[in-house]
């Protein structure tokens, strides 16, 4: 049974697999939250299927006989956690500003910049 | 087949919590959504033999961005009682996109990437050992400017943070 080799044998489509679904959940959260931090949440998890990307990538990296290991795959994604984190404290940063002006985190309520009418 | 079970033990807790994410009403319990997305990440990771990266991801995506995220909430509690649901048009057109990217991603993914196994062990060197070496060896300029961003965004984030705050304790 070729099917049940290849849903028992874990290869790189399953991990591909988990990070697309990771990235559509993530993208429903940005598209669907009105709570700005939600929104944030969102965005981390479109941060962690591009680095499950990366991770398998680099694990099912064709190695030249003899070579060193090649960790290009996870230092791309250990940049992408650090920055991800700064990411997160700078956004949360302005959202404490936005909450001063307008008692909110609502985006609803980010109105200011909009043309009136 | 016990890396089968465990990762599809770790992929389950990992989708299923960000889909937790997307439904959850109150943003606490989202929070804590993605806590269990963030731990299916890094059983991920070690599956994949990625040792050192799911230590960071548990360190600085559950130590430390989380718990910002939580402090987040909390400074911002006050709207919390406000749940306001999207409508009903706007979740329909949301699912119809993500089902379609979805299906489109796998579908292309199960073309191109069906037939890849991992790499044969013929490459010598400890990982975590080659991965500190990269990072001062080839990777040492953007290992060097990532600290300059964090100094930035520490400096950033701290005058975004306080700067009204300061405001309106001279104005009192």
């Amino acid at each position: 049974m070729d099917t049940l080799a290849n849903v028992v044998q874990i290869g790189l489509v399953h991990y591909l697999f988990v990070g697309a679904l990771l990235l559509v959940t993530g993208l429903l959260c940005i598209l669907l939250k009105r709570n700005a931090i939600g929104i944030l949440l969102g965005v981390e998890l479109v941060l962690n299927a591009a680095n499950i990307n990366l991770v398998a990538f680099n694990r099912f990296n064709v190695l030249p006989a003899g070579g060193r290991l090649n960790m290009d795959g996870q230092i791309f994604a250990l940049f992408v956690i650090v920055l991800a984190a700064a990411e997160a404290a700078v956004a949360l940063a302005i959202f404490l500003n936005f909450y001063n002006n307008t008692s909110s985190v609502n985006v609803e309520d980010a109105t200011r910049l909009k043309e009136e009418g | 087949m016990l890396e089968t079970i465990l990762f599809y033990l770790f992929a389950f807790i990992t989708v299923a919590s960000g889909v937790g994410v997307v439904m959850s009403r109150n943003i606490v319990r989202g929070c804590m959504m993605f806590l269990a997305s963030l731990v299916g990440v890094a059983g991920l990771y070690f599956l994949l033999h990625a040792e050192f990266l799911a230590a960071t991801q548990l360190v600085i995506y559950v130590g430390g961005t989380l718990i910002l995220i939580i402090f987040g909430v909390m400074l911002t509690s006050r709207s919390l009682a406000t749940h306001d649901e999207p409508h009903g048009r706007e979740v329909g057109a949301a699912v119809l996109i993500g089902l379609v990217l979805a299906v489109s991603l796998c579908w292309a993914i199960g073309r191109r990437f069906a037939d890849i196994r991992p790499a044969s062990g013929t490459a010598e060197g400890y990982p975590t050992v080659v991965l500190g070496q990269a990072l001062t060896g080839d990777f040492l300029l953007p290992f060097e400017l990532v600290s300059v961003v964090l100094l930035v965004v520490m400096i950033g984030a701290a005058y975004l943070a306080k700067g009204r705050l300061h405001e309106s304790q001279g104005g009192a």
